[in-house]
C-alpha cells in the first residue's frame, strides 16, 4: 500500500516538510504493550477516487485534516471562552486558566461592549459585565491584559460589529508592553453576517459593515501577519437551531461573501485567504459532527480553488470548535459533563485546531471556576489519556463516515446554490430567507422533544427530583455603577481636545471612503471610548434594525 | 377556545438569543393565539408601548443574558405607568431558581427555565389570559 505514487509523494513533500519544521510529540507512538500506532492508516489500494475525495492530511482537499501529522505534531489549542464583570476580575480568571494549562485566551465581552455602547448608555441597563467583561476604553483593556505577555499568548476575541475598535485597543496594549505589532497572535471574530441571522450584535447595515471587515483584512495583511482577521462562524447559526447541513452551507456562503467583497476592494486572494479562520459547533450527533467537519474542510478547499486561490494555505479551512451550549440541561447538570465530553471528542475526531468545552452549569448561569476547570480537564483527558490524538483522522474510510461526509457536502452545495440564485447572502438576510430556514429547523427540533421522538436524558426521560442547587457564579449588580464611575473619571482626566480632534478625523475618513483602522487607532490611543467611536460611525453609516 | 387571545413576545435588553422566543411564538400561534414578536434588543419602554398599542392580553419576556432582574420588573413598571397593569407579564430564560421569587414579587406572574415544555408554556398563557 505504501508503494502508491500519491502516498509516496505525500510522504516526500508535505509530510517531510512538516516533520522538519515541527517534530512530532514523541519519537514513536505506541499502545500499552508496545505495539506501534501508525501515523496514518490508508487503504490497501489507493485509486483516483481516494485521492480526489479523501486524500492525505495537509494536502488538497484536506478532508483528513490541515496538517500532515495533526495532533501527533501539536495538540489542538485548549481555548476557554471567558470573561465577566470588570477587566480586573476577568484578568484574574485568565491568569487562573493559564495556570491550569489553558493554551490560548478567549475574551468574552459583555453585550454593551459587543454592540458599541459605553456602560452608561440607557440600553446597557442590567447588561454591564453580565455575559462578558465590560470594556469602555483602552484603560479597561490595559487592565484586562495586565501581566499577560501578548507576544507569548494568543488571544481570540469574540467581537464583531465594533471589532476594529477592540482590536485597535489590543494592538495598542501590545505596543505598550513593548511587543512588536507583527508578533501578536490570535483571532477576532469580525463576522457580521451571522449576527444578522443568529446572534444579534449588529450595529451598522450590512454594506458598511463589510467595508469595516475588508479594511481590517487590508490593515492586518500589512501589519499583523499572524493574526486571524475573521472567524467565520457557524457556531451561533447552529445554536439558533439550524441543522448540521445548514450550519455548513450558511457559514461557507458567508465566507464566500467576505472573500468576494475583499476581491472587489482590490485585495489579493492569496494574501488575505490564509488569515481566514472558521468556528463550528460540536453538537450531540457524534458521527454526523465528525462528517460535518470533514465535509466543510473539503468543500471550502474546492470553493477557494475555484475562486482562483493558488496556495495551499488559502485552501485550508482551519477552525475553532465549541461544544453546543443549547444541548446543556438545567436538570441533573452533571450529565452535561458527559455531553460535553462526547461533543469535544467529535471535534477532535473531526480535526479541530482549537476547542472550547462548555461547563456543566451553563444552563443555569455563567460557570463557576470549579466547573470551568472540569471542562478544561475534559479536553486534557481526551488529549492525554484516550489515544485519539496519536493517529490522524482515524475514522476515515468508514463506509458510514465517508457516505455522510459526501452527503453533507452535496446538500450544503445545493443550499448554497439556492442562496446564490436568490441574490446572495445579503439579499437572503434582508428578505429573511436564512432566518426562516433556521427557525423552521429549531421549531421542528423542539417538537421532536415535546413528542418524545427525541430523548433528552433527564429532561423528557429519566427525570429525578433535583436534590440540591449547585453554587452559581453571580455578577454583582455593583459592577455597573463601578464601571460607570470609572468611565466618568476617565472622561475627566484625558485630553478632551485631542479626543475630539481624533473623532473628527475618523468621521471624515468614514465619510470619504478612507481607510479606517489608522484613525481608529489614533482615537483609541487618546482614550476615546468605544461608545464615542461607534457613535461617529453610527452617524455616518446608519443603524440596522431587524425585520420584526 | 372561543376568544382569540393576543400575546406580545418581547426581548428586552441586548440579548440576541431568540431561538426560545421564536419557538414559543410559533407554539402559541399553533394553539390559536395571535402573537406579535417585537424582535431583539428592545427597551422596556418600547415593549410596554407595543403591548399597549397592540392591545394584548399578556406579554412574554425572554432574556438569556442575566439581565432579567433589572429588565423584567422594568417592563412591569412601564406597563403600570402606561395604565396597562391589567396586561399580565410572564418570563423565561436562563434564570437561576433563587431569582424566581424576586421576579414574582416584582409582578412577573410566571417564570420558565430551561427544560420547560411548550405545553406548560402554552397552558400558562392560556391560564393567565382566561383569568384576566
Amino acid at each position: 500500500m505504501t508503494e502508491h505514487p500519491s502516498y509516496t509523494s505525500w510522504t516526500e513533500k508535505e509530510l517531510a516538510a512538516s516533520l522538519s519544521r515541527f517534530p512530532e510529540r514523541y519519537k514513536t507512538f505506541y499502545h500499552h504493550g508496545g505495539a506501534e500506532i501508525p501515523r496514518l492508516s490508508v487503504p490497501t489500494s489507493i485509486g483516483q477516487d481516494y485521492d480526489e475525495k479523501i486524500g492525505f492530511p495537509g494536502r488538497y482537499p484536506f478532508t483528513r485534516g490541515v496538517q500532515p501529522t495533526m495532533y501527533r505534531g501539536r495538540l489542538w489549542t485548549m481555548r476557554q471562552y471567558a470573561g465577566f464583570s470588570t477587566a480586573a476580575e476577568s484578568n484574574k480568571r485568565y491568569r487562573y486558566l493559564l495556570d491550569h494549562g489553558t493554551t490560548g485566551l478567549s475574551v468574552a465581552f459583555d453585550l454593551p461592549t459587543q454592540i458599541g455602547y459605553d456602560s452608561d448608555h440607557a440600553m446597557a441597563l442590567g447588561e454591564v459585565g453580565k455575559v462578558g467583561v465590560a470594556i469602555d476604553s483602552l484603560a479597561d483593556m490595559e487592565i484586562l491584559f495586565e501581566g499577560i505577555p501578548l507576544d507569548k499568548v494568543s488571544t481570540s476575541m469574540t467581537i464583531n460589529s465594533p471589532a476594529m475598535v477592540l482590536f485597535a485597543m489590543y494592538v495598542v496594549v501590545a505596543q505598550k508592553q513593548g511587543v512588536a505589532t507583527e508578533k501578536i497572535k490570535g483571532t477576532i471574530q469580525n463576522d457580521i453576517l451571522k449576527e444578522y441571522v443568529a446572534r444579534g450584535t449588529y450595529i451598522f447595515p450590512p454594506r458598511p459593515s463589510l467595508r469595516l471587515i475588508t479594511d481590517i483584512f487590508r490593515w492586518c495583511g500589512k501589519n499583523t501577519p499572524l493574526f486571524n482577521t475573521i472567524s467565520i462562524s457557524g457556531y451561533h447559526i447552529r445554536e439558533a437551531g439550524s441543522t448540521a447541513v445548514q450550519e455548513v452551507a450558511f457559514t461557507l456562503a458567508n465566507g464566500v461573501t467576505y472573500v468576494k467583497t475583499a476581491l472587489e476592494a482590490g485585495l489579493e486572494l492569496d494574501h488575505f485567504a490564509r488569515r481566514l479562520a472558521f468556528f463550528f459547533n460540536a453538537s450531540s450527533d457524534l458521527l454526523e459532527e465528525v462528517a460535518k467537519f470533514r465535509a466543510a474542510r473539503r468543500l471550502w478547499a474546492r470553493i477557494m480553488k475555484d475562486l482562483g486561490a493558488n496556495k495551499p494555505a488559502s485552501w485550508m479551512l482551519r477552525f475553532h470548535t465549541q461544544t453546543a451550549g443549547n444541548t446543556l440541561t438545567a436538570q441533573q447538570i452533571d450529565n452535561n459533563i458527559v455531553r460535553v465530553t462526547l461533543q469535544a471528542l467529535s471535534a477532535v475526531l473531526g480535526g479541530t485546531q482549537s476547542l472550547h468545552t462548555n461547563s456543566r452549569d451553563e444552563a443555569l448561569s455563567l460557570p463557576t471556576e470549579e466547573s470551568v476547570r472540569t471542562a478544561l480537564r475534559t479536553q486534557q483527558v481526551i488529549a492525554y489519556e484516550t489515544g485519539v490524538a496519536n493517529t490522524v483522522d482515524p475514522l476515515a474510510g468508514s463506509y458510514f463516515i465517508e457516505e455522510l461526509t459526501d452527503r453533507i457536502e452535496s446538500e450544503a452545495v445545493e443550499l448554497m446554490a439556492k442562496i446564490d440564485q436568490a441574490g446572495g447572502v445579503v439579499a437572503c438576510i434582508e428578505d429573511g430567507f436564512i432566518q426562516r430556514q433556521i427557525e423552521h429547523s429549531a421549531y421542528a427540533y423542539q417538537r421532536e422533544i415535546e413528542s418524545g421522538e427525541r430523548i433528552i436524558v433527564g429532561v423528557n426521560k429519566f427525570q429525578v427530583e433535583e436534590e440540591s442547587r449547585p453554587p452559581l457564579l453571580r455578577v454583582s449588580p455593583e459592577v455597573e455603577a463601578e464601571q460607570v464611575d470609572r468611565l466618568q473619571q476617565l472622561k475627566a482626566s484625558r485630553n478632551n481636545d485631542q479626543v475630539d480632534q481624533c473623532l473628527s478625523s475618523l468621521r471624515s475618513a468614514a465619510q470619504n471612503d478612507g481607510e479606517l483602522m489608522e484613525p481608529v487607532l489614533a482615537c483609541v490611543r487618546e482614550y476615546a471610548t468605544l461608545g464615542e467611536i461607534c457613535d461617529v460611525l453610527r452617524q455616518v453609516f446608519g443603524e440596522y434594525r431587524d425585520r420584526q | 377556545m372561543s376568544k382569540k387571545y393576543r400575546v406580545l413576545i418581547g426581548k428586552p435588553g441586548l440579548d440576541g438569543h431568540d431561538r426560545g422566543a421564536k419557538v414559543i411564538a410559533q407554539a402559541l400561534r399553533d394553539h390559536g393565539f395571535e402573537v406579535i414578536y417585537t424582535g431583539i434588543r428592545r427597551s422596556p419602554a418600547e415593549i410596554a408601548a407595543a403591548a399597549v398599542q397592540e392591545d394584548v392580553d399578556a406579554v412574554g419576556l425572554s432574556s438569556l443574558s442575566g439581565a432579567h432582574l433589572r429588565l423584567f420588573p422594568a417592563v412591569v413598571e412601564e406597563l403600570a405607568k402606561a395604565g396597562a397593569d391589567d396586561i399580565v407579564v410572564v418570563g423565561g430564560g436562563v434564570i437561576p431558581e433563587d431569582d424566581i421569587a424576586t421576579l414574582k414579587e416584582a409582578g412577573v406572574r410566571e417564570i420558565f427555565t430551561p427544560g420547560a415544555t411548550l405545553e406548560d408554556v402554552v397552558n400558562a398563557f392560556q391560564g393567565v389570559c382566561e383569568k384576566k
